[in-house]
């Protein structure tokens, strides 16, 4: 009686252990199902581009990168306009969103009264919440007018007159812009930056904080001399985070930029990106070469992307390794 | 002496002054956008906006039909998107071993690659996949390019979350003769839920005003349709389109729209942030 049950137990026993394996390994199989299709991801996204853009790819060549032209009754096309038009706004976007995102860091880090870090910090993070579309509307209707009205005159009467950088503030006050996209590409990537910035301000160790306040150090010096020294790879990382988020970004440079196909001497002068040209024309294409042209700038756009973000990337890990070290 | 004291101290003055002044520009950005929003927006917004189709150019209409399109196309997109990236992110916090560390180290690269990637990338790549295929524009490839955004959005926190949960735990459970998979479900996501939950949360905020992808996919639809294998309206390209019209209705729609959409993401993210007090942006 007493054997029978201990067996009944046992069968039960191993029966709950093989099942308990075999869900193991479906759950285990799954997982790593679902992690492979992340990476076959990125690679189909690169794969399904390359056969888009092929028409173009094969056509025009090397020629795509180096041809101004973008005249769809001739069927030329060429990738110079809007290639340079991304890396000025994406420049543009550094210039202005680096240093605040600096600013609005050390501020968070260093000056804020413990009460107001969290509200002030949830704010500036609110930023990045803002999708780009509404920075799009915002900057066309409230910004660009107010630009328009004030800053641009400004900059037009007394830059413009200076040689060599005066041609790029020359030009009639438009409003709309290659300035104006940068402006609203340099708050939209300060919440990213910023964000990383005091990841990497955290960790300092104090010590080598008070050593140098210690010392006599202003706050300054630390920040200098100390701080930015000491995570100099971090602050690296989240500039160029920053920067992929400036190429790729859409709608709000679609907005206020004013997409015209030239390169312009003058930052006034409206423009075009690669990104907000395929918004404008992608529809509109109906001619296959047409077509395969705006993907190939999709292409090079992609590609221009993952080379900042994975060296974005890369410096980031190498430095989140230090910190567990 | 004196003088370099002085110029060291004017210096951080200087410094100081400059970080407090980068703080308020963007505190006076946030609250312009929000003040704009709210003010255009209170004005545009009425009954009518959650009751109406969107206008002809020039007539009086409502946000009906894209509100429905959105909801629609961002449900469906969480749905595909939150077990493939909870299964991944799972994949990363709980089986980093051996081989699987040394592929989850790549998977996590890829990831926060794809985390910035470029939207109107994902709306290209969907037009090829979809669009081209099925030779008509749907708000099935809407949803689909929504869901590749929300991927790689939840593998990030489900991964963050579930390497929060004490190693302990899962070792306590382990101790008991539980199958490894019962201890992932039944410790490490009960443990991890509500830091889960609030990257669904940011998911949806974040793909709840994309545009560039919806583009080429879902394309616009001026009439009401439940049918997801046809072009549909959504709230982000209708503002773009009327935002960009001269006709005055149709702007007015534009801020309503406006309004609506970043009152439902701010909410998600406020209450992403009051439901766990972990730090994120987007």
């Amino acid at each position: 009686m007493s054997t029978l049950l201990l067996e009944g137990g046992e069968r039960a026993a191993n029966r709950w252990i093989r099942q308990g394996r075999a869900i193991d390994r479906i759950f285990a199989t799954a997982a790593i199902f679902f992690g492979l299709l992340v990476l076959a991801l990125l690679g189909a996204i690169i794969v399904s581009l390359i056969i888009g853009a092929w028409p173009a790819l094969s056509k025009f060549g090397l020629r795509f990168l180096v041809t101004t032209d973008w005249n769809p009754v001739t069927q030329n096309f060429g990738a110079v306009v809007p290639i340079y038009g991304t890396l000025v706004t994406s420049v543009l976007a550094m210039l202005i969103g680096v240093p605040l995102s600096f600013g609005v860091a050390i501020f968070l880090t260093e000056l804020c009264p413990l009460k107001l870090k969290r509200p002030i910090g949830t704010a500036v993070e609110l930023l990045a919440a803002i999708p780009s579309i509404i920075y799009g509307i915002w900057g066309l209707f409230v910004f660009a007018p107010l630009f328009q009205a004030t800053l641009q005159p400004l900059l037009i009467k007394l830059l413009g007159p200076i040689p060599l950088i005066g041609a790029l503030f020359s030009g009639p006050p438009l409003g709309i812009g290659v300035l104006t996209a940068g402006f609203i590409l340099g708050i939209m990537v300060l919440p990213y930056i910023s964000s990383i910035m005091r990841d990497v301000f955290d960790t300092v160790p104090p010590m080598l904080k008070e050593s140098a306040y210690g010392l006599g150090c202003t706050r300054r010096e630390v920040m200098w001399q100390v701080v930015i020294p000491y995570t100099r790879a971090g602050i690296m990382g989240g500039v160029l985070l920053g920067l992929g988020r400036a190429l790729g970004e859409t709608m709000a440079v679609t907005f206020v930029i004013g997409n015209a196909h030239q390169v312009a001497a003058s930052l006034m002068a409206p423009g075009n990106t690669i990104s907000s040209a395929l918004a404008n024309e992608f529809t509109e294409a109906v001619e296959d070469i047409y077509l395969a042209s705006l993907i190939e700038l999709g292409l090079i756009l992609f590609v221009i992307t993952f080379i900042v973000l994975a060296i974005a990337k890369l410096l980031l890990i190498r430095l989140e390794k230090q910190k567990g070290a | 002496m004196t003088s370099l004291y002085r110029r060291r101290r004017i210096a951080n003055f200087v410094t100081m002054s400059f970080c407090y002044g980068a703080t308020a520009i963007s505190l006076v950005v946030l609250a312009a956008i929000l003040w704009t929003l709210f003010s255009r927006g209170i004005e545009a917004i009425g009954f009518d906006v959650f009751t109406q189709m969107t206008p002809p150019p020039g007539s009086h209409g409502g946000l009906l039909n894209p509100i429905y399109g959105s909801l629609m196309m961002t449900g469906i997109a969480t749905l595909i998107g939150t077990p493939v990236g909870i299964m991944a992110g799972t994949l990363l916090a709980e089986y980093s071993y051996g081989f699987l560390h040394r592929l989850g180290e790549v998977i996590r690269f890829v990831n926060d690659i794809l985390l910035s990637a470029p939207s109107i990338v994902i709306g290209l790549f969907v037009y090829e996949l979809v669009v081209i295929r099925q030779e008509h524009f749907s708000a099935w490839a809407g949803a689909l390019a929504l869901a590749i955004i929300v991927i790689p959005v939840v593998v990030r926190t489900t991964e963050d979350m579930l390497r929060l949960v004490p190693v302990g735990l899962r070792e306590a459970a382990f101790a008991l003769g539980t199958p490894k998979w019962k201890v992932i479900v039944m410790v490490s996501y009960r443990a991890a839920l509500q830091g889960m939950i609030t990257g669904v949360m940011l998911a949806i905020a974040r793909i709840s005003g994309e545009t560039a992808p919806l583009l080429f996919t879902a394309l616009n639809n001026q009439f009401w349709t439940t049918d997801m294998n046809t072009p549909m309206a959504n709230l982000p390209v209708v503002i773009f389109q009327f935002a960009m019209s001269p006709y005055e209705d149709w702007v007015k729609l534009a801020w309503a729209g406006a309004l609506i959409i970043t009152v439902t993401i701010l909410l998600l993210n406020i209450l992403a942030r009051v439901v766990t007090s972990v730090r994120r942006v987007g």
